[in-house]
């Protein structure tokens, strides 16, 4: 999947997870940057990216990432 | 069932005007989630749930220290939740010598914090029972070893029922069912459990906060009380004005197993107490005759509180199987095979709960089981015995027909009543009866077991609990009256219910005969009622002036002293 499309979806469960229509993220999104991206909303995030792109992360996927471009990287090396 | 996010979503929308009940989650691994689910799903269901979580890992310190947050925040609910994976936890840290013994420990930890919470708060505590962890130490050989985790986890969950059926206050939820039903892959997510600390996956989160809010409803009054069948295809294979008694698909054989295995569920319900009734869309005499004639009907005639089978509209024969029944549409169960019949009755009366049964009659009972209709916080041997009493009260009606005067049918009743107050063998049908009466029920104080035994050592309080039976039959308890002392001079009726069945007899005026003879006996000159609205009391709303009470502010007063005795066709047992 080209790497735009990707991060296209992805902006679209944010959306969804953090229920705020106004959520935009680039490739250098952190935490930081989105108010209600916190530890507990992560979780969250995390299974429904697993679940739109019926694939698994490790452990230690899920805490490496600094940001959106990092999670799209990993999303990418599953073969999507 | 609105998943996760879904929930979550309600949390944003307007909670006043919902019931407000104050929760207590206290856990042993972080329940944020949890905490989310059971307000989002607490809306739905006609709550506004204040939570009060304590911080995971904080049981003890909050229930032994008696000026802790949680005593403080004063909850009617507290949940406890400590889970298979901390048990575990525990019973690895221990020595193996101890291994045995673990079950008892643990089970004597859990009575302590319920009776303490029940000691110092006015409370119900719902218990979450443990999911099962093979930790595979043992394989099979487990079973056969009382010091493996397994056996002391199945142990555990064992005593915690024995506990329960003893500890009045105690509501087991039964997460390890739900483990059951949708595999330990799909309640626990590794992932979610290393980097959050919770032990519950994203997905299971609804299915738990359900269960736990069945508990709650039911808690609230809101329970099923009814079922009402559809016939073909339904109760038996096959349309019997079609194809006649001998070739309907019931019995041992093929798809007849499904049918004869939801009938004998539908009469385990029958039994516990649930009432049967049917609707179908038939000719009255061909619809009865499997009942009567069929060898392998499992239900038969005399478990059918109502049969209704005619060529009317079923939105219109449920209102009529409503009105004898004179119970809530909210707490009937419509089950029919046919998707058109299912959304006429669902747009006609919206209160009624319509499952979509599948396609294949073999999914039913599997489908059913999910669905938890039948949650209840009491079982009394009354319950197996209100087939019964409806099956009377439909033939009370047809007498009641021939008689033009009303007084002259009530005398024909020769009705008797036993006046007592509570004691140890009417106080669970009190309870029960006090958690069940909606519609006569004037201020609609639920009281449990417990509740019950205080009252009956103040001295402040005066309690009549009412039966009824008459030529007919014996409706058992029917009615209690909780008198209050306010002050020397007056006594406050804290309560009063009925039960529908016994509507229309004569009972208010009894009842109100009974505790005015009381009062006086005793030296008080006034009774004070009073009437608080819920959404299904309406019924009782002119209730204290019909028996002469005068309207006092927001109170109804009788004075006693110049109160003439009511006119009533029931004498005292």
């Amino acid at each position: 999947m080209e790497r735009n499309e990707i991060l296209k979806q992805v902006n679209a469960i944010f959306i969804d997870t953090l229920d705020d229509e106004d959520v935009v993220i680039e490739e250098t999104t952190t935490a930081n940057d989105v108010e209600e991206w916190d530890s507990l909303t992560h979780i969250q995030l995390v299974v429904a990216i697993e679940k739109h792109f019926k694939i698994r992360f490790t452990s230690k996927e899920i805490q490496s990432w600094n940001n959106v471009g990092e999670m799209l990287n990993c999303i990418q090396e599953k073969g999507i | 069932m609105k998943n996760f996010s879904q929930l979550k979503k309600n949390l944003k929308k307007d909670f006043s005007g919902l019931k407000a009940i104050k929760v207590a989650i206290l856990g042993d691994t972080a329940t944020q989630f949890l905490t989310q689910t059971l307000r989002g799903l607490g809306y739905d269901n006609g709550f506004n749930l204040e939570i009060w979580e304590a911080d995971f890992n904080q049981i003890e310190r909050q229930v032994y220290d008696l000026s802790s947050e949680l005593y403080e925040f004063t909850p009617e609910i507290v949940i406890v939740f400590q889970s298979s994976h901390k048990l575990l936890g525990k019973y690895n840290k221990i020595k193996p010598a101890q291994h045995v013994m673990f079950a008892s420990t643990e089970l004597e930890a859990i009575e302590n914090i319920y009776s303490n919470l029940t000691n110092n708060l006015n409370a119900k505590v719902i218990y979450y029972n443990y999911t099962e962890i093979d930790d595979s130490i043992f394989g099979n050989y487990a079973n056969k070893t009382e010091s493996s985790f397994l056996f002391q986890l199945r142990k555990l969950n064992y005593e915690l029922m024995v506990l329960a059926s003893k500890s009045p206050n105690l509501y087991l939820c039964d997460l390890s069912s739900i483990q059951n039903q949708v595999g330990k892959a799909n309640f626990f997510q590794t992932s979610v459990y290393i980097n959050t600390e919770m032990v519950l996956s994203i997905d299971v989160l609804p299915k738990v906060a359900t269960k736990t809010i069945d508990l709650i409803n039911t808690l609230n009054g809101k329970f099923k009380k009814c079922v009402i069948l559809d016939l073909d295809n339904t109760t038996w294979g096959g349309i019997i004005g079609d194809d006649g008694i001998e070739n309907i698909q019931i019995g041992s054989l093929g798809i007849g197993k499904a049918f004869s295995e939801f009938q004998y569920w539908i009469k385990k319900l029958k039994n516990r107490g649930i009432i049967v009734a049917v609707c179908s869309k038939n000719t009255e005499s061909v619809a009865k005759e499997p009942f009567e004639k069929h060898p392998d009907m499992v239900l038969k005639m005399d478990d059918i509180s109502v049969f209704v089978a005619n060529w009317e509209n079923k939105a219109d024969n449920i209102r009529q199987i409503q009105s004898i029944l004179n119970i809530g549409f909210d707490s009937m169960v419509f089950l029919d095979d046919n998707p058109f019949e299912r959304n006429i009755v669902r747009e006609n009366i919206p209160e009624i709960c319509v499952p979509q049964l599948p396609e294949d009659p073999a999914d039913y009972l599997e489908y059913l089981y999910t669905l938890n209709l039948f949650e209840t916080v009491s079982f009394s041997n009354e319950d197996a015995e209100r087939t019964k009493q409806y099956q009377i009260e439909a033939q009370r009606a047809t007498i009641q027909q021939k008689f033009t005067n009303e007084d002259d049918f009530l005398k024909s009743l020769n009705m008797l009543s036993l006046v007592e107050p509570f004691n140890k063998f009417n106080a669970p049908r009190v309870a029960q009866l006090s958690q069940r009466s909606n519609q006569f029920n004037l201020r609609t104080v639920r009281y449990t077991d417990a509740d019950i035994e205080r009252l009956v050592v103040s001295d402040d309080y005066f309690t009549f609990a009412f039966t009824l039976e008459d030529k007919f039959g014996d409706n058992g308890l029917i009615c209690v009256v909780i008198l209050q002392q306010e002050n020397s001079e007056t006594l406050f009726i804290d309560t009063w219910f009925m039960s529908c069945r016994v509507l229309k007899r004569g009972m208010e005026n009894f009842v109100l005969n009974t505790i005015s003879s009381f009062a006086k006996e005793n030296g008080y000159t006034r009774l004070k009622g009073e009437y608080l609205p819920t959404a299904k009391n309406e019924m009782v709303k002119e209730h204290y002036p019909n028996l002469g009470f005068e309207k006092n502010n927001t109170h109804w007063e009788l004075n006693i002293e110049n109160h003439k005795r009511r006119k009533s066709f029931i004498n005292s047992k």
